[in-house]
Order: C-alpha cells, then sequence, then structure tokens
C-alpha cells in the first residue's frame, strides 16, 4: 500500500468524520470546529488530486473566512442552543430514510457509470503536462473565463455591500461626526473679533 | 490504486451527510446554513476530481466560481440572521414567520 493510498483513506475519513459530526454535534461552536477539520482535510484530497491552487484556497477562503465568520456568528448570538437541539430525534428516522434513499441512488448512478466515448476529444482545457497547476490555472482564468472571473468578483462586492447594508445599526445615542456639516461650515459666523475696552465686559 | 470513484464515494457520502443535516437541524439555521456549506464542498470534491482524472482544468476553473457563490451565499446568511436575531432575539426557523408565507 503507497504512501497515496494510506493518505487518501485519512483525508476521506477525516473529511466524513467532520462532515458528520459537524451535523451531529450538540455544541454550534463544536460543530464550526468540525467543519473546519472536514475542509482543511478535502484540501488535502485536493492536493492528492494535483489541485493545489484550489486546496489552497479552500483553506484560504473557507477555513480563513467563511468558517470564521460562522464562529464569529455562532459565538455572537446568544442564543439557547441546547432548546434548538432538543426535538433532533424527532427527525432522526425520517432524515435516516432520506440518507439511505439518496445513498443507494448514488449508489445505483455510479455503479453503471462509465465516461462517454470521446469525452477525451471534447475537453475544454487540457491540462497542460509543462506548467503547474497555479500557472494553468492563471493563464486559463485570466484568458477563456475572464469575463466569468470579473462576475465572480462583483458578487463577492454585491454580497460584501449587502452584508453590511443588513447588519449595520445606526445609533442614535451617541454622538458621532459629520464631516459634511463642519466642511460647509461659514468661517465668518463661527468667529468675530471683539474688541474689549479695558474696564469694561462685552 | 486510487481511482476517480474512490474521491466521487466520498463526495457523494458527504452530500448525503449535508442532506441529513438539513433534517436532523431544521430549526437551528446556522447548522443547516453549514450544512449547505458541506453539499456545496461535497460538489467541489466532485469538479476537482472529474478535472484531474480526466485532464481537464476548466473543473478546476468551475471549482473556484462555486468557491466564491459558497462564500457570497455564507456572508449574505450570516447578515441576514444577525440582523434577525437583532430583531426577533430567536433564530429557531419556525419563528420565521413575520411574512406569513
Amino acid at each position: 500500500m503507497g504512501a497515496e493510498v494510506v493518505a487518501f483513506y485519512l483525508f476521506a475519513l477525516s473529511t466524513i468524520t467532520g462532515g458528520l459530526f459537524t451535523v451531529l454535534s450538540r455544541n454550534p461552536v463544536h460543530s464550526v470546529l468540525w467543519l473546519i477539520l472536514s475542509f482543511l482535510s478535502s484540501a488535502g484530497l485536493f492536493i492528492l488530486l494535483g489541485a493545489e491552487f484550489v486546496a489552497m484556497l479552500l483553506i484560504i477562503v473557507y477555513v480563513g473566512a467563511v468558517a470564521v465568520l460562522f464562529l464569529f456568528v455562532v459565538m455572537m448570538l446568544d442564543v439557547d442552543f441546547a432548546s434548538l437541539k432538543a426535538e433532533m430525534a424527532q427527525y432522526l428516522p425520517l432524515g435516516l430514510l432520506i440518507v439511505v434513499v439518496l445513498l443507494m441512488e448514488l449508489a445505483m448512478g455510479l455503479a453503471v457509470w462509465v465516461p462517454a466515448d470521446g469525452a477525451e476529444a471534447v475537453r475544454a482545457a487540457p491540462t497542460p503536462t509543462d506548467l503547474h497547476n497555479t500557472a494553468a490555472l492563471g493563464l486559463l482564468l485570466y484568458d477563456q473565463y475572464f469575463l466569468l472571473f470579473q462576475l465572480a468578483g462583483l458578487i463577492l462586492l454585491v454580497a460584501m455591500i449587502g452584508a453590511i447594508v443588513l447588519t449595520i445599526r445606526h445609533r442614535k445615542d451617541i454622538k458621532r461626526q459629520d464631516i459634511l456639516a463642519q466642511i460647509y461650515r461659514d468661517p465668518d459666523k463661527s468667529m468675530s473679533l471683539k474688541n474689549v475696552k479695558p474696564g469694561q465686559g462685552l | 490504486m486510487i481511482t476517480l470513484e474512490h474521491y466521487l464515494t466520498v463526495a457523494a457520502v458527504l452530500f448525503v451527510i449535508g442532506i441529513f443535516g438539513l433534517f436532523l437541524n431544521r430549526k437551528n439555521v446556522i447548522i443547516l446554513l453549514m450544512s449547505i456549506e458541506l453539499m456545496l464542498l461535497s460538489v467541489n470534491i466532485n469538479l476537482v476530481a472529474f478535472s484531474s482524472f480526466m485532464n481537464d482544468l476548466v473543473g478546476q476553473v468551475f471549482t473556484l466560481f462555486v468557491l466564491t457563490v459558497a462564500a457570497a451565499e455564507a456572508a449574505i446568511g450570516l447578515a441576514i440572521l444577525v440582523s434577525f436575531f437583532r430583531n426577533r432575539g430567536t433564530i429557531a426557523v419556525e419563528d420565521v414567520n413575520v411574512m406569513k408565507g
């Protein structure tokens, strides 16, 4: 058994274990941590597949951003998670039934699946052999898929603006700097020179 | 020897676990969102596995876009969750009935 096989089974097992305990664990913080384990080990699977760039991206985007966002929200919301979990046993039978049915369907689909004749001939972008993964992906992404790449950036921009708009809160009870009021302030009205005579008040 | 089918099996199991999570945690929106992330991850595993075994790089390009959409979806979903929690003080799915849908 080669090292690659051992690594595959290790990563596959921890991916699935992480996924399972994400769903099952009682504490949502533990759920997020199991989710991070699942992401990390699937990044390992991607490296085994030779997709290093996507693997690193998975670690940076999923573990570094998405999972941490989940962690923030779980810790920020003061929710009694135990009461939310209370009725888990009630949904277990239906859930298991659906799981068995879906697994059987997927197994049936997988068992009879073979690549189509001539599938090799209709590849959109055959992997170049003389370039490493990141360079090849960059050449493809910035050339053929440039519009989609820009649109992906636009989606992220819209998501960012949407998240800010949804969560921003204008509080009335605190004083803020009003920059426009400062800019439009008339110096003539704000300050005047008074010649105070000695011995007299204003 | 690790074949394409091995990776497809892992992805299928992960996808089904995601669906299982949707059924099991009907009340907790956060775990529901995490289940959706798991399902998207399994789709990514499928795409990268096919891309690697068929020697076609487009699968990995698509993985990037799936990743983008997943990140955007998580951000928006959690933002909605936070603003909902501020207004109602709960995140239980059955209490989400403001629109009487």
